[in-house]
C-alpha cells in the first residue's frame, strides 16, 4: 500500500487531479445546479460531506465488506448519507432544497463518490480516506463555484442574489446573457477551464489514443 | 468461529446488518425532522398566499401576517361555504374518488382530471374588515408540468389582483417566465368576465391592443412559450369557471357588499 502525505491527499484533487477537469466525472450536476452561486455552494457542500463520510464509513468497514457485494454495500452507504443530507436540507433550508430538487438525490449516482469509494476508501485506512473524500469534494466545489459565479454574474447580473450589474428590466444598463442560464454554457465554461488548466499544467494533457493519419492531399502524398 | 466475510453466510449477514443499520439511521432522521419540514412547507404556502394577495415583502413575519387572512372552505358544486377541519388537504381530496368528481375530457381544459367537492379559499381583509381580496389555489398543465399557483381577485370577484406560481417545471427562460414579475404584472386589473357575464379572460398570442374592445379580458402571451401560455390561460379559465370556483364567485358577485359580509362572517 502506497504511503500518502496528508497534504497531498487533500490538495492533489484540487488542481492536479481534479474530479471534473481531469477525470471528467460529475458533469451532470455541474451543469444543472450552477445557474446561481447559492445552489452551487449548497450542492458543493452536500457533495463534499457525502464523499467524505461515505469514504470514512466504507474505509472503516473495508475489511468486513464481502467482495461479491462490495458495490452494493457502497451504494447503500452512499444512499443513506444522501438521504440524510436531503432530509436536513428540507428541514433547515427549504428554499434551497426546492431549487436543488432531484439533484441532491442524484448525488447517489455521482461518479465522484463511487469512484473515491472504490479507488481509495476500499484500500486505505479511515483517516486518509476521509481526507481524500474532502479533497475530492473540494476539487468538485472549486469548479462548481467558478461556474456558479460566472453564470450568475453574466446570466442574471447578480452574485449570491445581490444585484451587481443593474439589469435593463430593472432600470439598469446590463442586458443579461440568457445562454449562461442554460446548461450548454456550463459545458463551454468547463471546456475553457480544462483548457486553461492543461495549458498551466501540461502534464495533464492526455496522450492521443490514435495518431491522426497524415493529411491525404495529393500534394503531400508524393 | 472467525467471521469469514466472503462465505455465503458472511455475505448475507453483512448485507442484513448493513441494511438494518442504514434503515434505522435514515428512518430516525426522517421522523425526527418531519415537524420542521412540515412547518417549512406550511410557511412556504402561506408566503405564497401573501404574495398573491400583494401583501408579501421579505421583512414581514409571515405567520403573523397570515393570521389576518381567513382560511375558508367552499363546496365547489354549489358555491356554498362549508365547515371543514383546518388541515383539510384539497390536493389529497382531489385524488380520492369519494371526495372528488371526475371531469369529462371537454370539461377538463386545465387537465386536472379530478376536481374536489370542497375547495379552499383565502380571504384577505383590510384594516376596517372590508374584503380586500379573494385568493384561490389553482393548478393546471403547462407544457411539461403541472403548474401550481394562487390567483387573487379583488373584492368584486371579477378583477384580477395577482397571479403567482409556486411550483412548476416549465422551460427556464421561456415558459419559466410565468414567474417574471413583469409578466405577472400584466394580469393585474384584468377582468374575468365580459359584458355578458361569461368567462372571457384569456392569454392571447402576441400583445394585446389596449384600445380594442375586450382588451380588459386579454393578457399578452409569452413569446416562445405558446403552450405554457395556453396552459395558464386554460388554468385560469377552468378555476374561475363553472367546474372550479365559478359558483362561489357568482355568489359573491350577486350578494351586495353588506350581505357578503354577513354571509361570509
Amino acid at each position: 500500500m502506497a504511503e500518502y502525505k496528508t497534504k497531498d491527499i487533500l490538495f492533489q484533487p484540487i488542481f492536479n487531479n481534479n474530479p471534473i477537469a481531469l477525470q471528467i466525472l460529475g458533469i451532470c450536476s455541474a451543469l444543472a445546479v450552477t445557474t446561481q452561486v447559492s445552489t452551487a455552494l449548497t450542492m458543493a457542500i452536500a457533495l463534499t460531506t457525502v464523499t467524505a463520510f461515505s469514504s470514512l464509513f466504507i474505509s472503516i468497514l473495508r475489511n468486513q465488506i464481502p467482495n461479491s457485494i462490495r458495490m452494493i454495500v457502497q451504494v447503500v452507504i452512499i444512499a443513506s448519507l444522501v438521504i440524510l443530507v436531503d432530509q436536513f436540507l428540507r428541514a433547515f433550508s427549504y428554499e434551497l432544497s426546492r431549487q436543488l430538487s432531484v439533484f441532491i438525490g442524484l448525488i447517489i449516482t455521482n461518479c465522484i463518490v463511487m469512484g473515491r469509494a472504490e479507488a481509495f476508501a476500499m484500500s486505505n485506512p479511515p483517516v486518509p480516506a476521509f481526507i481524500d473524500g474532502v479533497g475530492n469534494g473540494l476539487g468538485y466545489s472549486l469548479i462548481l463555484v467558478i461556474l456558479g459565479i460566472v453564470r450568475e454574474l453574466f446570466g442574471s447580473g447578480s452574485l449570491l442574489g445581490y444585484q451587481v450589474l443593474p439589469v435593463i428590466s430593472a432600470g439598469g444598463w446590463y442586458q443579461p446573457n440568457g445562454i449562461f442560464l442554460l446548461p450548454p454554457s456550463a459545458f463551454f465554461l468547463i471546456g475553457l477551464i480544462i483548457w486553461g488548466l492543461r495549458a498551466w499544467k501540461p502534464q495533464q494533457v492526455e496522450q492521443d489514443q490514435f495518431s491522426i493519419a497524415p493529411n491525404s492531399r495529393t500534394s503531400d502524398l508524393y | 468461529m472467525a467471521f469469514d466475510k466472503d462465505s455465503i453466510g458472511g455475505t448475507l449477514a453483512a448485507a442484513l446488518v448493513l441494511c438494518i443499520v442504514c434503515g434505522v439511521v435514515v428512518s430516525t432522521a426522517a421522523v425526527a425532522l418531519r415537524p420542521q419540514q412540515e412547518a417549512n412547507r406550511i410557511l412556504d404556502r402561506q408566503s405564497n398566499v401573501l404574495r398573491a394577495a400583494g401583501r408579501y415583502s421579505p421583512e414581514i413575519d409571515i405567520a403573523a401576517e397570515f393570521e389576518k387572512i381567513e382560511h375558508r372552505f367552499v363546496d365547489l358544486r354549489t358555491g356554498e361555504e362549508v365547515e371543514m377541519p383546518a388541515d383539510y388537504d384539497q390536493q389529497g381530496a382531489a385524488s380520492d374518488p369519494e371526495q372528488s368528481t371526475l371531469l369529462t375530457q371537454s370539461e377538463d381544459i386545465a387537465r386536472v382530471r379530478r376536481v374536489p367537492h370542497v375547495g379552499e379559499v383565502y380571504l384577505a381583509r383590510d384594516e376596517q374588515g372590508e374584503l380586500e381580496s379573494i385568493i384561490l389555489p389553482v393548478h393546471g398543465y403547462g407544457l411539461w408540468s403541472t403548474m401550481y399557483g394562487f390567483l387573487s381577485l379583488e373584492a368584486d370577484a371579477n378583477t384580477i389582483a395577482g397571479l403567482v406560481f409556486y411550483e412548476h417545471g416549465e422551460t427556464p427562460g421561456l415558459g419559466g417566465e410565468i414567474d417574471n414579475p413583469r409578466w405577472r404584472q400584466l394580469w393585474q386589473g384584468k377582468q374575468l368576465l365580459n359584458d355578458e357575464g361569461e368567462v372571457a379572460i384569456q392569454v392571447v398570442k402576441g400583445s394585446v391592443d389596449e384600445r380594442a374592445p375586450g382588451a380588459e379580458t386579454r393578457v399578452d402571451g409569452l413569446s416562445g412559450a405558446t403552450l405554457t401560455s395556453v396552459g395558464v390561460s386554460n388554468m385560469v379559465r377552468f378555476w374561475v369557471g363553472e367546474n372550479g370556483f365559478g359558483p362561489f364567485l357568482e355568489r359573491l358577485r350577486e350578494s351586495s357588499s353588506a350581505a357578503l359580509d354577513q354571509g361570509v362572517r
